[in-house]
Order: C-alpha cells, then structure tokens, then sequence
C-alpha cells in the first residue's frame, strides 16, 4: 500500500484493525500524539487530502492513495508555518504535547474561515489540560504575547526554548524515538476489587509465538516500597509490591506478558488462567473504618510498613487541639458549620504514562520514563530490585503533563523487571482508560467545618474534621491529609482549633499526588464556611478575612503552638491580593442574560512555596567553547515552564541571549541531584541552585576577563556574549579558551515561604436548567518576582481552568463496588475551550528574599482557591449552599428546587 | 448499576496497552452486495470512529462498507431524500438547501448535537451513528425527529423499519445478525416541516443530556422526539397542535429516562418537560 506523508511518498502495509495514528508512529511522525485513542482529544489530528481527522480512529487501510498532512509538513523549525509561528508569538502551550493537534485544527480550511464565535464549537475536540486556551485563542488571532527570540531577560516574556520544536511536533516526548527489536508489555489486570490469586496457569500465554516472557507474582521482587515518591522516602507506606498476590482494587495488576507487539502481549494476557480467591471489600471510607470491615493491609506491622493503624484501614491520622474549641465555641457569637464533599478526579494531563527501557553498552539499566521525579524513580529501582544507585540512570525527555500524577512510579519497575529477564528493550504505555483505571486520582474527601466569630469578625474557634479516601494503596495518603489541612487552617489567626483527620484505604482505585495535594478540598470546606459565616455576620467576605488572616509576625501553625516550623511569611502580599481581587471583580465581565440570577463570590489560598522537610537540587552551569553555556538541572520540564526561568536566569546573569543557554535536564547522568518537579519546586529550589550557579560563574567570568586584560581599573560589564572592560571586548568564546569554567551550585527547599492567591467570580444561574454562566473571573497572585508575565499567566490561567473543570464538571465514577465506569474523555469531561472564561490574572507587588530575585512559586496555588469561589458565587446567585462537586447542572438544578 | 456506553460484564478487562485492534484478522472489502456476508466474530465498519474508540476484542474481522461506494445521497421521484449509510457526516451538512426542505436546517444542529468533534465528521457515517444506538446518537435524534426509514439489508434480502423502531436501548438495536443499514430514506413531508429544536448538556459543548425535537407538519400535525435524554428515542405523535396538559400527560407516559454521566434522570426528565413545553409554544 502506498500513501504520502508531507509530500513524501511512502510503502506501508498495515495490520487488520490498525489506525492510522499507529502507522504514521511505526513511520517515525512522532509528531503525531496518541492523547486519548478514542476520538476525543485531538492529540493525534492530522489533514487527510486536506481535511482534518483524528487518526487514532481513521483505519489505516484506507489511507491507500491518500495524502496525509501532519504538524512536521505545515513547516519545520527554521521556517514555521504562519499559524505555528502564531503559537509561538502567543506562547499557545506549555507542556505542548496537544499542540502538534492544536495546529493542525487550526490550519485547516474551516477554522481558517471561521468566525471567532465558532471557535470553541470547532475546538471541542482538541483538549488542553495546561493553558486554559486564553493563550491558544490569542494565537488564533495573532496576539503575539512574548519577546522576540534573542531578546529578553529576567522580567520579560521570553519563549519557552522548545517553543519552535514544540509547535512543528519535533519535539520528542517520552516515547518519541525508534529502538530496534523493542517488546512490548501488556498488563493483565485484577477483574475484582479483593481477591486473593490462588495460582495462574501461564501455559498457553507462554506457549503464544511472540511471547518472551510472562511475569506474576512468582517473579515480584518481594521489596515493599509504596508508588507515591518522595524526597524522604519514609514518608509513604510501604505497602506496594510489583506484584502482589492479594488484589486490592479492580485494575491492581495480576500479571504482566512481554511480547514482540502489544497486540500479542494482549493476546498472551487474555490466555492466562487466573484463580481467584474473592475477598470481602469496603468501598465507603467511613465504614472502612469502622469495626468489622475487611482490613486491606491488616496483615502489615504498622511500624515497618508506616501505616497508622491497619487494625482499622487507617494509614494515617492527625488529631489535634490549639487552645479550647468548646471554649472558643461559646465564646462565640455565630457559629456556622456543614460538610463537604469533593470528587475522584483524574490529572488527564495528554501524555499517558509510559516507560521505555533498556540496557546500555556497560550492561547499565537505562529508563527513558515519564515521569517528575526521576531521581527518585532511580532510588527506588535501584532498592526494590537491589541495584547499585549507579548502575541505573533514569531521565525524562520533555514530560506531556504531570500535575502530580507523575510523581509516582507506576510503569518504571515493570519495565525493569521485564528488561532485566529478557535483556531487551521494553515498552510499557499506559492507555488512556489505564489512567482512570490503573492510574492515581485526587483524593476525595469528606470535610466538616465549624466555625465561631464574635460580631466584629474575629474568629473564636475553628473545628475541621477530614476523611480522605485514599484507595486501596497509600501513596501520598499521608502526605495529602497533612498538606490538606495546614495552610487552609493556619492562614487564619484563631485562637482555638482542633483537626481531625483520616486517611483511609478503600477498595477503590488508589488515590495520589494532585496539583494543590490536599488543600483544594479542604479550601472548599473551610472558604465555604468562611464565606457563610460572612452572611450570617453581615459582613463582606473580603472583608471577614482581612480581620482574620495571618500577618507578618504571627505564627503559622495549625494545632501545635510549639510546632517547629521553617515557613516565614516573607514578601507577604495576601492583602494585596484581597484589594486587587475585590476592586477587580465589581467592574467589566459579561452581561448576565435576562431572568438569570446572578452572584458573586470569593475564596482565597495559602500555601508553602516549596515542599516540606528538604528538597534538593545540584545544579552545574558550564561556559562553553563557542561563549554559550550549558546548564545541568535536574528537575524536569513538564508544562511549569521552569525551562525557560532558568534560562532567563543564566542568560541574565552572563549577558547572552537565552538561545545561547543549552539546557540538559531531569537526567540522573547530567546533574548531581534533584529531588523532583512537584511542590511547585522548579523555580524556587532548582531555579535557585541555577541562579547561584549563574552569579558564581558570572563572578568567574568576569575574574578571567581582568586576567585576559587590563581594565584599568573600569568596571567590567557582561553584555552581548562579551565581557566589556573600557574599551576592551573580550567574546566569552575567548575567556572560555583560557581555562575551563565551571559553576555547581546547591538549594536546599528551607526555610520556606508562603504564597497567596484570592480568586473572585461573578456568576450568572439559570434558574430553570442550572446553567452557571460565568460572567467575570479574576485571580490576584502573590508570586514575588515577576520571572516572566506570560508564563506566570499562563500557570495562573491553566490553574484556574483545571479547577473549574473540578468544580464544575469532572468526577471519576465508579459503580459503588471499585469499578471505574468513565474510563474515556468522552464520558468524563474535562474543560473545553467552550468551558473556560477568560480570567483577569493581577500581580501583587511583593518580594521573597527566599526566592530567586525574589520569586516564589506558583504552579498548583492558583488551583486551590476556586472551587470554593465559584461555590460562594453560586451560592449567591441561588440562595442554597453547594456542598458537593462537581457543581454539574443536574445537581445546581436540584439545589434551585431545595428553594 | 446504570445503563453504561461501556457494558463492562460483556468486555474482556482492559489489559494495558489499547492501541489498534489487535484482535482483528482481516479487513474484508466487499466488492459487491453478494459479498456483504457478516459471519461469526464479524462487524460491519462505517466510519470505524467508534469501533476504533473502544477495545474489540470479540471481534475478528471487519466488512468494510464503504468499499461498495454507495452514492452519498439522492433525491427520489417523491421529493423524500435517500441517505446511503456510509455517507459522512460531512457529505450530509453539504447537501444544498433548498426552499421545499426547510427541515434540512436541523441537520447541522444535530450533528452539533455529537459530542464528536467536526473532524470526526470527516470519517464518522450516518449508518455507524444510528446502528451505534446510543441515546445520545445525533443522527438518531435527526432521523427519529423527521420520521425517517432505513432500510436493511443483508447479502440477499432486505426490509424497511422506521429509525423509531430500529434503535431498542442503549446500544441495542433491531438489526438481526448479518443485517447492515443500507440507507436512511427522510421522507419529503417531514423536510418540508416546521422545525423547533432544544438541546442541553452538563456543559455548552458536552455529550447530550436531552435533545428535543419538534416538527409540525402541513396537516397540523405535530411530532415531539426525545433522545439523548431516554434510553432510546420517544416520540410524542398530536393529530393536532397539542396543549400544555397534552404535552405533559404524553411525557409522564415515558419511563426510560436515562441515567449515565452526562445528566441524572430527573434533571433530564425535568429539561425534556420545559424544552417540550417550549416547542409545543413555539409551533403553535
């Protein structure tokens, strides 16, 4: 059969059920993404004779005689196509990987030709989950946005440096490069949400021609480790095995096959006899707590495994008092309280996980993985599978999308285990149903609030009470109810308070890290009970918290008066953000149309610029022979932007343009160490290693230069690739000639500051469908120091787009017994272009002398705030409390009826 | 455990890696009728956007439909108009109006009306829509609508069945073993209608909650069609321009509303009832 691809003509000879995303990958377009495999997200679009289709659903075999047109043939990296180069002028991406899809439904005819209104009709089938498409409409319509390639310091809007790469699909993601006589694995996984594997007859798998290995139980290392990572390793349960004989969730792997093709591997796993011993399971966490419910873990010590209490499913608890609760209580003039619940939600960032792995020349595992933390995935192999550190390097290509679900092992140690009994090259990528089923998601919660406040305001007593279910395993169990409820409780100055929490295992689906990691939900208990306790007091809520929020010199402390804490409210600008958001939000925004019933409503965030208890980065910055600079950083590059903060940072500092910073990152073999990409850490942990590294090769630079020459005492200056002294120019080229420079230098995440954001929304309802309209949406964001505007909007925007799909949209369903029943974008809707306001994004004017220059972090803060806000504004318009999300139009409808 | 897309009981479990078919041995390409022979294991493909969206693992062997090259669409003798099966959505929004089919309008509403995005268009058929038997089926909601036919067929024989009749529950069908949907006949009363048409979703772009339809005929007559919002279509016949309690009697008669994560069964019943209300209006 033979087609044409970009012009070119070419010989192929698909397999029966092939589609065509799957031919053009074996073809090397690469830049053709696999999103979803089901129609719905448009990662995979490409022009077929000139009309766009998503080729994960075109079957191949009509493709004969057809001219196909992918992002790579619209134009390439020295010569963008227009609508490509708009991309990159309006910064239409972050992680990127939609954006091959993106470009390609933007240069077809119809959207070429297509009013603005039609837009987001016309975009309903290519999903973002980082930007919040302002940036992709703006490129759309020519905004350009950034500066300049080759212009542009610390405080401008450079581009991303893959920004050219990213648009044209030459940029390679995780699994975006050919190996010869790669396998495949395929995973057969558990059809009950508790069982026990009585014995599996592999016979007829292992008998399948194209099988090379069959992997169960018999083959696990017998290492307990847990899938959450962190820098600390203690601070998970170790209570995950490769595999495991007991099932503890429907969808724990049973058992893996590795084969010549995923077809054959599939084929091997529906070959495998499996014996099930069906356990009883607990799918409701208040009862999995509860006397005589199936244990999960009951068979672990608590001490070696770090589980609170397995007598009771309990993998973690808080309980605590500050003061007098019941004093405070009575002491109080209005007391309101209520519970609220939140949903299991998905990351759905578009890159699904996925592993490849082999052995270098040296006989050394090497791991090209997706992942945020590849340090720590390379820690923990090398101790599940008794390997030296050193004999396993792991590293990330450009990772499409995390938002904390990366931060977790879940396809590394098959892979490993399947390369080190063949010996061969080994695939595993997870489909998109596997991340809803096999996956993490957000944890859901169960949070009550009671608050007291005399009639002035001031709050008398604060009670919040957390159940958290964290599924059948308890990666970032402990981490989540901890995070959850301390800077949701400790921004506020109260004198009396208790928590309790719980995290608790279920047989449902494992829970994990989220953007936000536990505060979002507790946020959207204790702002909607701030902002209740505002009605019944008569007081703007605005207002009700300027009384009550944590200032410069209290302490920030949740239950424990003598906790030691390194968090300093450093370059504080929370009541900035208060004004900012509260004048913002009484101007502009659309009209509500007639008869709605319109509101307005407030929430606000806190939260620590970086992760608790040390996270590290060694960073090492070398001048290079042409007068550029390589930059070694460990963390990874996954739609935060911190590539381009770096070289911001390093192109500041030495005077060259930003294209003349090469960066080698998120590689155990390039630098010594990083603890990873989440807790917001890129800029201000790694970034801040980079920018010492960046002054101290600067200083270096500038010492060689007075060697080279005699200044005469001038002050020399670094500009233009050159150090200037008086008259003289030396090109670093030069200096870089005389003696070999380089930097390293080291953060340590402490002490630690705070950030804050406070969102505001006007909203219009319809009172007969339950329709939320929203009319005016605007965030004020204490970042410190502006790195870069564009970015930071960006983060703020995505942020703000990936919470109103949680508010308002998304829940990952089950059917009441561990079975996940929305298991494809089309059933589980995450936010369209249509579903997303514009939102006014304003700086407060504030300085961290913890970050670099005075930055702080601001990647999963802008997330927490708005579900409570929205709340709070429907609240307004309806007149009923929610109490529940997602706020989805059948359950505002039901709340209009409780009228 | 509600009605899902996804009947779960009847799949082997996801194992990993759903990339293509793996199951499939063969694409067969029919040359002519006689060849359109579906055996065991066997499935006719249209467009292949659904079948290549979910796992098939029961499947062996895919009839390619659109190897026969059925003419897109005719007009017939009678003024109705033919729709072959295998016509894409695309070709559909590109038949030109024209003053004697005014009802034409409400076929880019419907195809709206997908949760599938216009680029499916390119490849998604008619056929494949309305055989997939999905409540939220756009092309079912159209050809319920206007009262059309299909015709079936198999490698010898053939029968007519009202579209109504066709689609059973959520993805069952009448269709007998071996039989395909050859063609979609609109007939040319039904496009000569007034047309009023009401739709809502858990989100602006979202996959339906409820659809309805209302078409009122040269006679008076007027027809109200649900999908989306119920197991499988309904459809309100009134001789004669109904009253509110007309309306509201033939609603409380209909228990199939459905429940899935696009809407739950009161809010779609409720919506139904007040865009039901809205039309009977709007036709008056």
């Amino acid at each position: 059969m033979r087609f044409e691809v970009n012009g070119r003509a070419l010989d192929a000879d698909p397999f029966p059920g092939q589609c065509l995303r799957t031919l053009l990958r074996e073809h090397e377009h690469f830049e053709v993404k696999k999103g979803c495999d089901a129609g719905d997200c448009g990662a995979c679009g490409v022009l077929v004779d000139g009309e766009p289709v998503h080729s994960c659903v075109y079957p191949a075999h009509r493709i004969e005689g057809r001219a196909v047109t992918t992002a790579a043939g619209l134009g390439d990296v020295g010569s963008l196509s227009p609508v490509q180069q708009r991309f990159v002028d309006a910064a239409g991406f972050q992680c990127g990987f939609c954006t091959p899809g993106m470009v390609v439904t933007a240069s077809s005819e119809a959207v070429q030709h297509a009013e603005d209104a039609d837009l987001p009709r016309l975009f309903k089938g290519n999903l973002c989950r980082c930007t919040g498409y302002r940036s992709i409409t703006d490129a759309l319509h020519g905004v350009c946005t950034t500066e300049e390639r080759g212009t542009g310091g610390v405080g401008r809007s450079v581009r991303a440096p893959a920004a050219e790469r990213v648009v044209t699909g030459a940029e390679r993601y995780t699994l975006d490069l050919s190996t010869t006589g790669l396998l495949h694995l395929a995973v057969l996984r558990s059809p009950h949400a508790h069982a026990r594997v009585r014995s599996i007859d592999a016979a007829a798998a292992r008998a399948l021609p194209g099988v090379h290995a069959v992997l169960t139980a018999d083959d696990s290392p017998a290492t307990l480790f847990s899938t959450g990572r962190h820098q600390n390793r203690l601070e998970d349960p170790d209570d995950t095995l490769v595999f495991d004989r007991v099932l503890r969730f429907r969808g724990q792997r049973v058992a893996a096959v590795v084969a010549d093709t995923v077809g054959i591997a599939e084929e091997a796993c529906r070959l495998l006899r499996v014996d099930y011993e069906v356990l009883p399971a607990v799918f409701d966490p208040e009862e999995a707590r509860s006397p005589g419910a199936p244990l999960l873990h009951g068979e672990k010590d608590p001490f070696v495994a770090r589980i609170a209490a397995p007598e009771r499913n309990v993998v973690a608890q808080k309980h605590g008092e500050l003061g007098d609760v019941a004093a405070g209580l009575a002491q109080a003039d209005v007391v309101v309280s209520g519970t609220w619940r939140t949903a299991r939600v998905s990351h759905a960032q578009l890159e699904t996980h996925g592993t490849r792995g082999w052995l270098d020349a040296n006989g050394r595992l090497v791991l090209r993985t997706s992942s945020q933390v590849p340090y720590l995935v390379r820690d923990e192999i090398a101790r599940i599978f008794g390997l030296e550190r050193d004999g396993v390097r792991v590293f990330a290509a450009r990772v499409g999308g995390g938002f904390g679900g990366k931060q977790e092992l879940l396809t590394e140690d098959l892979v490993t285990l399947a390369v080190l009994r063949t010996g061969r090259a080994v695939q595993y990528e997870y489909s998109r149903e596997d991340e809803f089923t096999g996956a993490t998601l957000r944890h859901p919660k169960r949070v009550s609030v009671t608050l007291g406040a005399r009639h002035d305001g001031t709050l008398t007593a604060m009670a919040v009470d957390v159940l958290s279910d964290t599924g059948a395993y308890g990666n970032h169990g402990p981490g989540v109810m901890f995070h959850g409820t301390h800077e949701s409780v400790s921004v506020y100055r109260v004198p009396n308070r208790r928590v309790d929490a719980e995290a608790v295992y279920t047989n449902n689906p494992p829970s994990g890290a989220f953007r936000g990691y536990g505060l979002g939900q507790v946020l959207f208990a204790v702002e909607s009970a701030m902002d209740e306790l505002a009605r019944k007091l008569g007081l703007d809520p605005f207002e009700l918290r300027r009384r009550n929020v944590v200032v410069p010199g209290d302490p920030v402390i949740v239950t424990d008066a003598d906790e030691e804490t390194d968090l300093e409210l450093s370059g504080y600008g929370l009541d900035q953000c208060l004004d900012l958001a509260e004048r913002a939000v009484a101007e502009g925004g659309d009209p509500a149309p007639d008869g709605w019933l319109v509101g307005t409503g407030m929430a606000l965030g806190m939260i620590a610029t970086m992760p608790p208890r040390g996270h590290y980065s060694e960073v090492r910055l070398t001048l290079d022979p042409d007068g550029g600079a390589t930059l070694d950083v460990g963390t990874a590059e996954f739609g935060n932007g911190t590539s381009t903060v770096h070289v911001q940072l390093v192109a500041q500092a030495l005077g060259l343009p930003p294209e003349h910073v090469r960066l080698r990152q998120s590689d155990t073999d390039a630098a010594k160490y990083d603890t990873g990409a989440f807790g917001s850490a890129g800029t201000v942990v790694a970034g801040k290693a980079v920018h010492e590294a960046a002054l101290a090769l600067r200083a270096a630079v500038l010492g060689a230069a007075l060697g080279l020459a005699d200044g005469n005492g001038a002050e020399p200056l670094l500009a233009g690739g050159a150090v200037l002294l008086g008259a003289r120019r030396i090109p670093l080229a030069e200096i870089a000639a005389e003696a070999p420079l380089v930097a390293t230098a080291t953060a340590s995440g402490t002490p630690r500051s705070l950030a804050f954001n406070v969102h505001a929304f006007r909203v219009a309802v319809d009172p007969g469908t339950g329709e939320v309209r929203i009319l005016r949406s605007v965030q004020a964001a204490d970042a410190g120091t502006v790195l870069n505007p564009e970015q930071l909007r960006g983060q703020i925007e995505g942020g703000t787009a990936q919470a109103i799909g949680t508010a308002l949209y998304e829940e990952v369903r089950t059917d009441g017994a561990g079975t996940v029943t929305t298991r494809t974008f089309r059933n589980y809707h995450i936010p369209q272009m249509a579903d997303v306001p514009t939102t006014e994004v304003l700086f407060a004017e504030t300085h961290d002398d913890l970050g670099p220059l005075g930055a702080k972090s601001m990647s999963e803060a802008p997330y927490n705030p708005i579900a409570p806000a929205l709340a709070n504004a429907i609240r307004d318009a309806v007149g009923v409390r929610p109490h529940e999300l997602p706020m989805t139009r059948d359950r505002v409808w039901r709340l209009l009826r409780a009228r | 455990m509600p009605a899902m897309e996804v009947r779960l009981d009847e799949r082997t479990l996801p194992e990993g890696g759903f990339v293509d078919l793996p199951t499939l041995r063969a694409v067969r390409l029919p040359r002519e009728r006689s060849e359109l022979v579906i055996g065991e294991g066997g499935a006719p493909l249209g467009g292949g956007t659904w079948l290549f969206s979910e796992p098939q693992d029961h499947l062996t062997e895919f009839v390619d439909l659109t190897a026969l090259g059925w003419e897109p669409w005719a007009e017939e003798p009678d003024g109705s108009l033919t729709v072959a099966a295998t016509c894409t959505l695309a070709q559909l929004l590109r038949i030109p109006a024209r003053p004697e089919w005014p009802a034409l309008s409400l076929f880019p509403r419907c195809a709206d009306s997908l949760v599938a995005s216009f680029k499916v268009w390119n490849t998604a058929t008619i056929g494949g829509n309305i055989a997939l038997a999905l409540p939220a089926g756009g092309l079912t909601s159209l050809a319920t609508a206007l009262d059309a036919e299909a015709l079936l067929w198999t490698a010898d024989g053939e029968r007519r069945m009202a579209v109504a009749d066709l689609v059973l529950g959520v993805r069952r069908t009448a269709l007998e073993p071996g039989e395909v949907i050859r063609s979609i006949t609109f007939p040319a009363a039904a496009l000569a209608a007034r047309i009023a048409f009401r739709r809502i979703a858990l989100s602006p772009q979202g996959r339906a909650g409820t659809v309805v339809i209302g078409r009122r005929d040269g006679n008076g007559a007027v027809t109200i069609g649900i999908t989306g919002g119920t197991e499988r279509p309904e459809i309100l016949r009134f001789p004669a321009p109904p009253s509110t309690a007309d309306v509201a009697t033939a609603i409380d008669g209909i228990g199939t509303w459905y429940d899935d994560p696009h809407g739950a069964p009161d809010w779609r019943e409720a919506m139904t009832r007040r865009f039901a209300e809205e039309i009977r209006e709007e036709l008056r």
